[in-house]
């Protein structure tokens, strides 16, 4: 019996890929496996090969892995494509129609298991999925009834017939499986904890944050990798009084998005790099009129269309510097499916505590990725206004005309906010420089007085709850790890193979990118011979934004990668130990 | 109950004296009060130009965005707010060229605010470039030769998108002026109104005395139904745009809010936004 195995189904993109896996992987979810699955696609509908990763383990898992066990293949290509990845003695399960065979040089078995014919049998070809399904579980040592409530849930609405084909389906996928290698698979899982988890792409923890938090408005413009968070808000806030307006671009996107915040509802847009580009100009309209707007943004490949349906970490000084001008920002960047979840929650309080845009950053990898996610808390949602004027507070007259001071010069630097509708708030609220009661001034002293003040909002760090994951145990250690967003669990295996070896290796994830945690990362540099900053890009942003703010120029080392694919443990691994090796450390 | 004066504050506008903007203003003072608000009930979202500065000129709730993306902060507000009367505002270099794609989706949507467009047929704050509005011949600083581009027909542009209100007036009429502004704010949906408001300095074409010589008045047509679509876009082909009045108003179209699954009449923001345990747990649920 194993404690983890890597499984992966693929075919053409429309042939049940999908639905494989996710059947498989929320039956493993509820009988307590911990997984992490990644979908390789492509930018078209029908068509193309399109795979889907899953990683199953006892204990938790946040990343692809190098190796694969065992290859579900819908078709040959998928077989000549992914046969490299599996192990000695892995094993393949492809459909007898179309007579598989295993490329030269490769050791795994082959299993041809007739999933059309079987499909057929039971009546419709398309529940060949299933079939594989089923002979996949004979092999994990995973019995037909962990099938039973999922098929239920997922089909119940096509009636008790279907339901009871897929069953069959599975069962005779799982009997085909034993009856032709007997009982005595080498890929037996070992029981789980049995405990109760949740199974989320980090799209999904984004969008349930936001209800969460209270955002009762979507406004975005559909994108990849980013729509599945629109797709969630469409279905779950009308439950909650809110809606999601489809609009005709970002621009309109982004601008419905202040409006809606400017009139008193948490809002939010989401979108790719694409769109933040068109964004950009908005962006700083929240900053100086000092309007509370939260924007995600789902890196993809870039630049300009780029690789849309792959993963990179590019946009990230763009999002730190791409409005003109100078304006309070916030960037956070979740590693996590959880922390897509808790940071969404705190996006929408830092908005409305520091009256600025806030950029939830998150990556391909991490917003499609989907992973186990502990039970999520609800007594950690907390939701705070800042100096939001309420409801039933009155104001003073205001006489002769005169303006409420929405932009009073205060010690933080933060000044009351009030909704348009109020008695008494009446104020102006301009992208033009202006006065404390929002009036356009270009007075020299004021225009001064009101720089600082906007961005002194930030200038003593804010309240967000970890600036930086640190997973660093060494007081001195040969190398530091350093990244961003989902390379989070690939660098902690790769972490393990180093300190198995005997390296000293420390790992900060940074988490709130601007402002940015110099103390901290400052700190943990300090404590370590070499400095690695892993990014999925080819021109060492992350890396960059270090040496401007940290310095210690010379201690750094950037690993990048940029070909559309996240980067496997082995290959972290191997650049670190090669600098190991090379006397570099 | 509040009456114009109420809508007037103690700022100066920068416009050039004879500005047609300034009748744009007024008339929106007198609407406003006609129609029974009071000033924190409305909120003016204007865009970039010298028509944009208006939102800071009224005694109201105003918000000065970008150039060419009124819209889309106007109808966030709404939607956040549906009590509050908004009113987004600018210039036809605003709402027709840079804005154009919020102008038409605005107009698709329905959201239940009020466009004012205070056409000059050129574009001011940046000191006379043409605009999408700008006569074909009509010279410039940018189009010296004149303009070799056709200008577009707003009201016509309206019609064919599926506008349910569409009005159009001029700044020396202010009576109609103020009348179509009531109209507007009272109809249930998006409403367009393109004012001609000369531009003094820039454009000595399109003059008060040549609006003069060109307008024709609907209301001055007994037999005009501006709840007729078709005589509405043959009366604007007759007489190339040059109407004033409601061209055409359709009742019976709900507006956005209504058609939201779920909306509610209270306003969102007046909400409660805390979900409860039950709803949580059940949210959660289906990622299990
Ligand atoms: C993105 C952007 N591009 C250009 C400008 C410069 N600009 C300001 S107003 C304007 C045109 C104004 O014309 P119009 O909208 O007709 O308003 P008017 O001044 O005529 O009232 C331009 C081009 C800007 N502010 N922002
Ligand atoms: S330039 Fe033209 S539009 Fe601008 S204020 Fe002067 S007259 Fe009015
Ligand atoms: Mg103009």
């Amino acid at each position: 019996m194993i404690k983890q195995l890597s499984w992966k189904v693929g075919g053409q993109q429309g042939e049940g890929i999908d639905s494989a896996g996710e059947i498989l992987a929320t039956a493993l979810n509820r009988k307590g496996y911990y997984l992490y699955g990644y979908r390789h696609f492509s930018s078209r509908i029908k068509g193309g090969h399109s795979n889907t990763k899953i990683r199953i383990s006892t204990s938790p898992v946040r990343s692809i892995s190098d190796e694969l066990d065992i290859l579900v293949a819908f078709d040959q290509e998928t077989i000549d494509l992914n046969a490299f990845e599996l192990i000695e003695g892995g094993i393949i399960l492809a459909d007898a129609k179309f007579n598989p065979a295993v490329p030269e040089g490769i050791s795994a078995r082959l299993l041809a298991v007739p999933f059309t014919k079987i499909a057929e049998e039971v009546g419709m070809a398309q529940m060949k999925n299933m079939v594989a399904v089923g002979a996949s579980a004979a092999l994990l040592g995973i019995s037909v009834d962990a099938f039973q409530e999922v098929i239920e849930e997922r089909f119940a609405r096509k009636g008790q017939k279907i339901v009871d084909k897929n069953m069959e389906a599975i069962s005779r996928g799982v009997e085909f499986v034993i009856s032709e290698v007997g009982d005595i698979s080498n890929f037996k899982l070992e029981p789980s904890d049995g405990k109760k988890r949740l199974y989320m792409i980090g799209n999904d923890a984004i969008a349930l944050g936001a209800v969460a938090a209270g955002a009762r408005l979507m406004a975005a413009y559909p994108i990849t990798p980013s729509s599945e968070i629109m797709e969630y808000l469409i279905k779950r806030l009308p439950e909650f009084g809110g809606t999601v307006v489809q609009t005709e671009d970002e621009i309109a996107a982004i601008t419905m998005v202040i409006g809606a915040n400017y009139g008193g509802v948490r809002a939010l847009t989401a979108s790719a790099g694409p769109g933040l580009s068109l964004m950009t100009e908005a962006i700083g309209l929240a900053g100086m009129t000092e309007t509370p707007a939260v924007i995600v943004n789902t890196q993809r490949g870039g630049p300009s269309t780029g690789l849309p349906t792959k993963q990179e970490q590019s946009d990230l000084l763009a999002m730190l510097y791409s409005t003109h001008g100078e304006i309070p920002k916030i960037v956070i960047a979740p590693s996590t499916a959880e922390e897509c979840f808790y940071d969404t929650i705190q996006a929408f309080n830092l908005a409305e505590q520091y009256q600025c845009p806030v950029i939830i950053l998150s990556d391909l990898a991490l917003s499609l990725g989907k992973q186990t996610v502990e039970p999520l808390d609800y007594d950690r949602i907390k939701i705070d206004r800042g100096k939001l004027v309420l409801d039933d507070e009155e104001l003073p007259e205001l006489e002769n005309s005169e303006l409420f001071p929405r932009y009073e010069f205060t010690p933080d630097g933060i000044s009351r906010r009030v909704l348009p509708g109020k008695k008494n708030g009446l104020h102006h609220v301009t992208g033009v420089e202006h006065d404390q009661t929002g009036r356009p001034s270009e007075n020299p002293v004021n225009r001064k007085k009101m720089m600082d003040k906007r961005l002194s909002k930030l200038a003593n760090g804010i309240q967000f709850e970890e600036p930086v994951f640190l997973d660093a145990k060494h007081e001195e250690a040969d190398l530091l790890i350093v990244g961003f967003c989902s390379t989070r669990g690939t660098i902690h295996e790769a972490m393990e193979r180093l300190e198995a070896e005997g390296m000293k290796v420390n790992h900060a994830h940074v988490r709130q990118v601007l402002p940015f945690p110099t103390d901290i990362m400052a700190e943990q540099m300090k404590k370590a011979k070499k400095v690695i900053v892993v990014e999925n890009n080819a021109t060492g942003q992350l890396t960059n934004l270090i040496k401007m703010h940290v310095g210690m120029a010379e201690k750094l080392v950037h690993i990048g990668k940029y070909d559309g694919n996240p980067f496997l443990p082995s290959e972290i691994y191997k650049q670190c130990k090669e600098l190991f090796v090379h006397g570099h450390i | 109950m509040a009456t114009f004066k109420d809508f007037r504050n103690k700022v100066k506008p920068n416009w050039c004296p004879g500005c047609g903007d300034f009748s744009v203003l007024a008339a929106m003072q007198r609407a406003f009060a006609n129609v029974g608000l009071e000033p924190h009930d409305v909120a003016i979202v204007s865009g970039i130009g010298c028509s944009g500065r208006i939102s800071g000129y009224v005694n109201a709730y105003g918000f000065h965005g970008v150039h060419g993306r009124a819209l889309p902060i106007a109808q966030g507000l709404k939607l956040a707010n549906r009590g509050l009367t908004v009113i987004a505002a600018g210039g036809d270099g605003d709402g027709f060229a840079i804005g154009m794609a919020h102008t038409i989706h605005a107009i698709r949507r329905n959201v239940d605010i009020t466009y004012i467009v205070m056409d000059n047929q050129v574009y001011g704050l940046t000191k006379g470039q043409t605009s999408p509005r700008s006569e074909m011949g009509f010279k410039t600083k940018s189009t010296p030769h004149g303009s070799i581009e056709a200008a577009i027909n707003p009201m016509e542009m309206a019609l064919t998108v599926g506008a349910g209100f569409v009005a159009q007036s001029v700044s020396s009429d202010l009576k109609q002026l103020t009348h179509v502004i009531e109209e507007g704010i009272k109809h249930k949906g998006f409403s367009l109104i393109n004012v001609y408001s000369p531009c003094v300095t820039y454009n000595k074409i399109n003059t008060y005395d040549w609006f003069k010589e060109h307008l024709v008045n609907l209301d001055d047509d007994p037999n005009y139904d501006p709840a007729d679509r078709s005589m509405a876009m043959q009366k604007l082909m007759e007489n190339n745009g040059l109407v004033t009045g409601i061209i055409y108003q359709n009742k019976e179209r709900k507006p956005y809010e209504d058609m939201i699954k779920g909306f509610k009449e209270t306003p969102l923001s007046k909400q409660d936004i805390m979900l409860t345990r039950e709803q949580f747990d059940k949210l959660v649920a289906e990622f299990a």
